[in-house]
């Protein structure tokens, strides 16, 4: 049994790496609740996105934190491009069309990464990567810290822009009602692109507050898939404060799991929630009735 | 079919197309000045190198790759197989993806295209399958890094490894680590395991849990981890609440970085970082980029012995060659040199022949502190690991004593 | 064409590659062979599942690794000979599948919502099984080498290459008779339109685990063929994501809920990838990069799979959307 006085900290921690997966789980459940994409390139991204911060840094000797102002923008182009030049003309109606182009998006990104960024593992030297933040005993690392806000700002801001803007309000209308939405006018391409753009671009904010506490190689995309499609499954497709919740949960779960039945079985938790989120509530915490 | 690519360029860039440019043009150069050019007309050997350069474990396989090259570069440069009329030895590459089945369908091409002999695998699960396939025609295989017993307990006349199995390596940890225990007074009485969950973690982890408390110290935990674990400070605050003496992580590069700053983050210490194939401990990339965590850490590791000509030499002209010189490269590089050796005292590309020289090889110009080659049922006995410890941003070499470049620093004193 | 004909068509090619050890001598294309048979037969019985059945799944590897344990753990712990076990491993297969089934079919998850458990499941099993000691945990199990025909082990590839050939035939004509039959015109039914289905009185429950059963049933054998050709496995192995997507490329490229399919789609995935390695070389990923990019072009320009283009040629009509199946007479 573990020892009690580390059961807080543990769920402290849980609590900030939650936040870290809630960022990388945010644009998944926006494609995904708006597109119905299943994004398997999702990992191969957020690697890109880790890249170009690493990159930034050690070329240019731009902080992560900073890069915020130019990674995300360059990452929505990104996704733009790839939405509006490959995958929306993929699909001819079939949603397993979706699934091998992106399938195939990301064997070409990370296999292209491969070799021109070469497969050892970067890390980047920040003079806060070693830094804590003490809160009821439990020593949190301050990346860790910052990318939990960071979560929470970006949630907020991505409820603001869909429920305050035309952007967001075409979105919504396209999510729920396509043919509705483009008899009213809206471009369901560029809309479907811009949508695409932004769950992308979430990639991007999510690379500049992981890279302090993490590193960046090719395959460092493919740790974070399964994790963020369980949580966007967990808080409901579609929903970002259920992406947000989701993250937390199963930050907490990994840790306590982790905790209990060992590092290694304790994986087993997030999967079984996942599997009785499924099975007893597809719609998951937040989302919208099926 | 017979159509494998059989070439001396390779994957990653200029630095080693140089090299090997170099290596080719100082051979123009011997060639020239003998009046007998006949000579370096003959047929040239085949070594396939099957490595996982794509995947997820690129990085070791592609360390792999140029470690083996570049002992094939140097071969060539110093006159080839001289007992077969100094026949040049030509690399056939291959990418196993990281899956077993490309590794032995691959052997299964070369072996048709008339390859000689193989070095192959760098994963455990990879070498079995490459190994068996090509005992299926008795092609040579020499495995460069796998270090799963199994591999050489299947009676296979046409399996060899160069260095030494998880067995061998998780006893050594433990005699050095009484060693260095006693000789400090036995300050540390307990332990605490970290390992990977695959073959190497797992088997290493066992083989220590069952011998440690026969040197006095007890396991209090074993903590198994998964690939890739993406946050260490649950771990840690395991760590910090059992408080062992010694912590003894057996992972890969990546989980031993994050490790390894959460011991930091989280103000742990402990007398001693103790780590048996250590996935960073004897990195020299690590140590580059992470001074202060990776200070005084031990690892019980492959490692090159510090006190060799020959081994200096080849970190050099590694380094040189820009690459980081990791173990990866070496193991591998020897794996070459010792099959190279073989033919050359077979004097012949006959398989039977080639396999009994490597069975009877004991051949010592290595650079590694393992003494003559002694080869029993396919393992080098001579093989062993090493310890190390991080002094002052380098990596010393601190038992076996013969070998040592550095006394211990135990306990820690951070 | 009518099922008689296909039936004729699927002897005359299982025919012609039962010549293939006559023909071929090099071994490594006999393995060619032998793996391009080993996908069709995963990708086949994904495609009882997902392409007759309609239930994409994403986690097929959690019956090719049941399948592959079970040989494995019955051999090395308890001495049983692989032979049986490749009974015990595709029947073993066979009850994941009824569990998965199950647990999904029965609180009515379809769609991608299957698909996403699905994924989930083979997780499960792959962190089960590295936590178990008779699964070897994280150290894997190795098949002791013995090579003769009693034991499932073949000092050539020729050995191996009948039993692949054997289990792959009997997959297809498995799904031939999916075509042919009462069975699979509910299952086909269920697929269309579920609701509608039910309401013409077809009980969607049992055909779907009836489905999933003989899907599991099939990817249980191409896992016991693999424990048995390479004779080393663990879980990443066993139940690792590679597995999964395999057994979806196969068919979905191939053409989803057609006889044929699975084949085209298992040659044309081998044939791509021993031509991009061929072209390529020796510069890591780039011949993967080549694979990913003809991938999606395949995706862009031919989005019914292969076993559509051929009918569209065949016919010069358009090909039929999504199947060739069940669309009119079964």
């Amino acid at each position: 049994m573990p020892d009690s006085a580390i059961i807080i900290p543990s769920v402290l921690n849980g609590l900030t790496t939650g936040g870290l997966y809630a960022l990388v789980a945010l644009g998944l459940t926006l494609i995904y609740g708006v597109l119905h994409i299943i994004n398997f390139a999702h990992g191969a991204l957020l690697m890109l996105g880790l890249y170009a911060v690493y990159f930034l840094n050690v070329q240019f000797g731009i902080d992560p934190y900073v890069a915020l102002l130019i990674v995300p923008p360059a990452m929505f182009a990104l996704g733009y491009a790839l939405q509006r030049g490959i995958i929306g003309r993929a699909s001819h109606g079939r949603d397993e069309n979706i699934l091998l182009v992106t399938l195939g998006l990301s064997i070409i990104i990370e296999n292209l990464s491969l070799y021109f960024f070469r497969s050892d593992t970067r890390t980047v030297d920040t003079p806060y990567s070693f830094d804590v933040v003490e809160i009821f005993g439990a020593f949190l690392p301050y990346p860790k810290v910052v990318a939990f806000f960071g979560a929470l700002i970006t949630a907020a801001l991505l409820w603001l822009l869909m429920s305050h803007t035309d952007l967001g309000r075409a979105i919504r209308a396209l999510a729920k009602e396509r043919k509705g939405a483009q008899l009213v006018g809206i471009n369901a391409e560029h809309v479907f692109a811009m949508s695409f753009g932004l769950g992308v671009a979430c990639l991007g904010v999510a690379a500049c507050l992981l890279l302090p506490s993490y590193y960046v190689n090719p395959q460092v995309g493919g740790g974070f898939v399964l994790i963020a499609f369980t949580i966007v499954v967990l808080g409901g497709m579609g929903s970002f404060v259920g992406a947000l919740i989701g993250g937390l949960i199963i930050g907490v779960v990994e840790a306590m799991g982790g905790l209990f039945l060992g590092e290694s079985l304790g994986q087993l938790g997030i999967f079984l929630i996942f599997i009785l989120v499924l099975i007893f509530r597809p719609t998951g915490l937040f989302g919208a009735k099926a | 079919m017979a159509d494998t690519k059989t070439t001396k360029t390779n994957s990653s860039g200029i630095r080693r197309r140089e090299f090997l440019a170099t290596g080719a043009a100082a051979l123009a150069v011997g060639v020239t000045g003998f009046p007998a050019v006949l000579r370096a007309q003959a047929a040239p050997v085949k070594i396939g190198l099957i490595h996982p350069v794509s995947g997820f474990i690129a990085f070791s396989g592609s360390q792999c790759r140029a470690g083996a090259e570049l002992a094939i570069a140097d071969i060539n440069a110093a006159g080839g197989i001289k007992s077969m009329g100094g026949a040049m030895i030509e690399a056939m590459l291959a990418d196993s993806q990281g899956k077993p089945d490309i590794g032995a369908a691959e052997v299964t091409k070369m072996t048709e295209a008339g390859v000689h002999g193989l070095v192959a695998g760098y994963s455990s699960a990879i070498s079995l399958a490459t190994s068996q396939e090509a005992a299926k025609t008795n092609t040579p295989h020499v495995v460069d890094v796998g270090v799963s017993d199994s591999i050489v307990s299947r009676g296979l006349s046409n399996t060899f490894r160069f260095g030494p199995g998880y067995g061998k390596v998780a006893e050594m940890a433990v005699a050095n680590l009484d060693t260095i225990n006693k000789a400090a007074g036995s300050p540390a009485k307990t332990a605490m395991i970290v390992h990977e969950e695959s073959l190497f973690g797992t088997g290493t982890a066992e083989l220590l849990s069952k011998q440690l408390p026969g040197i006095g110290i007890e396991v209090v935990d074993v903590i198994k981890h998964a690939n890739p674990t993406r946050d260490f400070t649950n771990i840690a605050l395991q760590i910090k609440s059992k408080k062992p003496d010694l912590i003894i992580p057996a992972n890969y590069y990546n989980e031993y970085v994050l490790l390894a700053r959460t011991l930091r983050q989280q103000k742990i210490e402990a007398m001693g970082i103790y780590s048996v194939l250590g996935g960073a401990a004897s990195n020299l990339q690590f140590v580059g980029e992470f001074p202060e965590a990776a200070e005084m850490i031990m690892d019980c590791n492959h490692w090159y012995d510090p006190k060799s000509d020959v081994a200096l030499a080849r970190r050099k002209a590694a380094e040189a060659a820009g690459l980081v010189y990791t173990y990866e490269v070496f193991l591998a590089y020897n794996a070459v040199a010792f099959l190279a050796d073989a033919i050359e005292r077979a004097g012949s590309t006959d398989q039977d022949a080639i396999n009994a020289a490597m069975a009877s090889s004991t051949w010592d110009n290595h650079g590694m502190p393992y003494g003559p080659t002694k080869m029993v049922n396919g393992q080098n006995e001579g093989a062993q690991p090493v310890n190390t410890q991080v002094q002052k941003g380098e990596i010393e070499v601190i038992y076996p004593e013969e070998f040592a470049s550095a006394e211990t620093v135990f306990p820690m004193t951070m | 064409m009518t099922s008689a004909q296909k039936l004729l068509m699927l002897i005359v090619v299982f025919g012609l590659i039962a010549l293939a050890p006559m023909l071929i001598t090099q071994e490594s294309l006999l393995n060619i062979v032998i793996m391009t048979l080993y996908a069709a037969l995963l990708g086949q019985a994904w495609n009882i599942l997902g392409g007759y059945g309609g239930q994409v799944s994403f986690g097929h590897a959690a019956y090719f690794g049941t399948g592959a344990y079970a040989v494995a753990v019955l051999q090395v712990q308890f001495g049983i000979n692989p032979w049986l076990g490749l009974v015990v491993g595709g029947l073993a297969a066979a009850t994941v599948g009824a569990f998965i089934g199950f647990c999904t079919f029965r609180y009515g998850l379809r769609g991608s919502y299957f698909a996403l458990v699905t994924l989930a499941f083979a997780e499960v099993l792959r962190i089960l099984s590295n936590s178990v000691d008779f699964t070897g945990a994280g150290v894997g199990l190795l098949i002791p080498l013995e090579r003769s025909a009693a034991n499932f082990q073949f000092a050539s590839k020729e050995g191996f290459f009948w039993v692949i050939w054997a289990m792959t035939f009997a997959a297809f004509l498995a799904v031939w008779k999916i075509g042919n039959s009462r069975f699979g015109a509910q299952l086909m039914a269920v697929r269309d339109n579920e609701d509608a289905a039910r309401a013409l009185g077809v009980d969607a429950f049992r055909v779907k685990m009836g489905a999933i059963m003989l899907s599991g049933f099939f990817a249980g054998l191409a896992g016991v063929f693999y424990a048995q050709y390479f004779l080393y496995l663990d879980p990443h192995i066993a139940y690792g994501a590679a597995i999964s997507v395999e057994s979806l490329l196969v068919p979905i490229i191939g053409g989803m809920g057609t006889l044929f399919g699975p084949l085209l789609g298992a040659a044309f995935l081998h044939g791509l990838s021993e031509l991009s390695r061929a072209v390529i070389g020796d510069a890591p990923g780039i011949s993967l990069v080549l694979y990913g990019v003809l991938l999606v072009i395949m995706v862009l320009f031919v989005p019914r799979g292969l076993a559509g283009l051929t009918s569209h040629l065949r016919s010069g009509r358009p090909a039929q959307p999504q199947s060739e199946e069940g669309k009119g007479h079964a």
